[in-house]
């Protein structure tokens, strides 16, 4: 009877320490739904902002985030899943092998004002790219790199090394090897760690605050070599900058930000949920 | 077809050891006849499987290794500078203890190997599909579900899997490291079965799981020990009349 009192008591402490945790996420994603919900519109994702961004939409800001998070990963997923090739695949134990995998575990870690500051130097100043879309991809590309580099090298692990020896008894060579058994098994981990990844580029504020993002621009940006508007820049400016700001656009935007991000998050979880059903060992 | 009075693998004095310092084989001299069945038998930890893999230089991946003597496949030195080790995996093709279907439809198994080979004809990927899990004694269980994944095969149809996998190269040797070690009494009778027909085509080794697997198949016999060779002999010769005291004691079960 004692035991099974425990037991219950166990039960019911770790319940309410989950739902403890869970409790704040509900709420601030509540909040900024009530908030920001009477504000979406369809004008309000499809029209340029007017009024000195007091009225109109955010859809300039929605344009340039959609390009920066895309040309971020035009940078960051083959660079990042080429590297990952390498030190899962090729790279031996050695003195150099070591120091790439401490520089990337510690590029990890670098605050993001930090790559704001390394783009605005290397790309916006010394490449002379300006502040543009490109210098801010760049940039995030860079913040980006050891998220996809550690996911996909993880997902590469993972790939049983039966295989790997199965077909190399079989006459395949090493990158006949890796690039049809290894990669197809590895690539829903790989697309898993890329969004998120990518994801938490779209939301960044400080790495393309010098390099790319606009205060204010009523247009839609014409090159890469354009500044543009971005969601999470835009939502700063006019929580901070823009006096007398009506306070549902500023909750309309997190929301609009948030739906952005989050149904990147969802997409990453239905396809890891998908291929581990379909996973054949 | 070749005369049996020429070797188609010899060791010459072979030794092997590995990067820990652990000596696998001491001085091994061997020669290897085809169209017969080879059965390398002896204890766990022997070097039985490292014997094997210096014939498909399936070893070279273990970095660190030592190898002392010839390892010869025809009469050519296997780990001479020039050897082409993809092209070597082909004709000495290796079935594995455990089966590994690779995670592909049926008929996409059998036609990897080729395939990495060059082999794009779809009709002949198709004959040699045909071929081979007839060979390995599976196509009348697989023949209408090709497309289906492999690894929703029964175990011993996925050893069988794996043996018509190594047949689809077209090898000329053929190693069996254990092959039915986790197999069935009915399925590994058919694998013993479809290695009698084989023999007719190929060189054939095998690491049986038993001596008493020893027994049955081996119409040459190789015993084992501590990375010595203690003994060969013609199968009937060696499992009724062995000479040397350690095989007489491994073979009635006295240690082992």
């Amino acid at each position: 009877m004692s035991r099974n009192l425990r037991q219950k008591l166990g039960f019911a402490l770790l319940s309410t320490v989950t739902i403890i945790v869970v409790l704040p996420i509900l709420w601030v994603v509540g909040y900024i739904v009530v908030q920001g919900a009477p504000a979406i519109s369809w004008e309000f994702i499809s029209a340029m902002p007017r009024d000195g961004m007091r009225a109109g939409g955010v859809w300039p800001a929605i344009v340039g985030t959609v390009l920066l998070t895309l040309g971020t990963a035009i940078f960051a997923v083959p660079l990042g899943v080429a590297v990952a090739i390498y030190l899962a695949e090729y790279a031996q134990d050695t003195m150099l092998t070591r120091i790439i995998r401490l520089a990337i575990i510690n590029l990890a870690g670098v605050p993001s004002v930090v790559y704001g500051l390394f783009g605005l130097g290397l790309f916006v100043i010394f490449l002379q790219f300006g502040t543009s879309i490109l210098a801010g991809s760049l940039t995030l590309a860079i913040m980006t790199l050891p998220v996809i580099i550690s996911t996909a090298e993880e997902a590469l692990r993972a790939v049983p090394q039966s295989f790997r020896i199965v077909s190399f008894s079989l006459g395949g060579t090493r990158w006949q090897t890796i690039r049809r058994v290894v990669l197809p098994q590895a690539l829903p981990g790989i697309l898993t760690g890329v969004i998120l990844g990518l994801e938490r580029a779209a939301g960044e504020t400080a790495p393309i605050l010098f390099t790319v993002a606009a205060f204010f621009l009523p247009r839609l940006p014409s090159s890469i070599f354009d500044q543009t508007m971005a969601l999470p820049y835009h939502l700063y400016v006019i929580s901070t900058q823009v006096p007398g700001m009506p306070v549902q656009i500023q909750y309309g935007t997190a929301l609009v930000l948030l739906i952005f991000v989050l149904s990147m998050n969802i997409l990453a979880a239905v396809m890891r949920s998908r291929f581990r059903a379909k996973r054949q060992w | 077809m070749e005369t049996d009075t020429q070797a188609k693998c010899e060791f010459q004095a072979v030794s092997y050891t590995y990067e820990d310092g652990v000596q696998a084989l001491r001085g091994i001299s061997l020669c290897i006849y085809p169209n017969q069945i080879t059965a390398i038998f002896g204890p766990a930890g022997g070097g039985k499987s490292t014997l094997l893999r210096l014939l498909n230089r399936l070893n070279d991946l273990i970095p660190g290794r030592q190898l002392e003597g010839r390892v010869l496949l025809d009469g050519e030195d296997l780990y001479t500078s020039g050897v082409d080790v993809h092209a070597l995996r082909r004709r000495a093709g290796m079935v594995f203890a455990t089966p590994v279907p690779l995670p592909m439809s049926i008929r996409r198994n059998l036609t990897y190997g080729p395939e990495l080979a060059g082999v794009r004809d779809r009709a002949r990927l198709d004959e040699l599909v045909e071929r081979s899990l007839k060979a390995a004694a599976l196509w009348d269980e697989v023949s209408d579900r090709l497309d289906d994944p492999a690894i929703a095969l029964s175990g011993g149809q996925q050893q069988r899997l794996c043996l018509a996998r190594t047949l689809a190269l077209e090898p000329e040797v053929i190693l069996l490291d254990e092959p039915t070690s986790g197999l069935d009494p009915i399925s590994t009778a058919k694998v013993e079965a479809s290695l009698q027909e084989l023999k007719k085509r190929y060189t054939v080794i095998i690491v049986p799981h038993s001596v008493q697997q020893a027994a049955r198949v081996a119409d040459h016999a190789v015993f084992i020990l501590q990375g010595e060779l203690v003994e060969e002999a013609s199968g009937g010769q060696l499992f009724t009349n062995p000479t040397d005291q350690r095989t007489e004691g491994y073979i009635t079960g006295r240690f082992g």
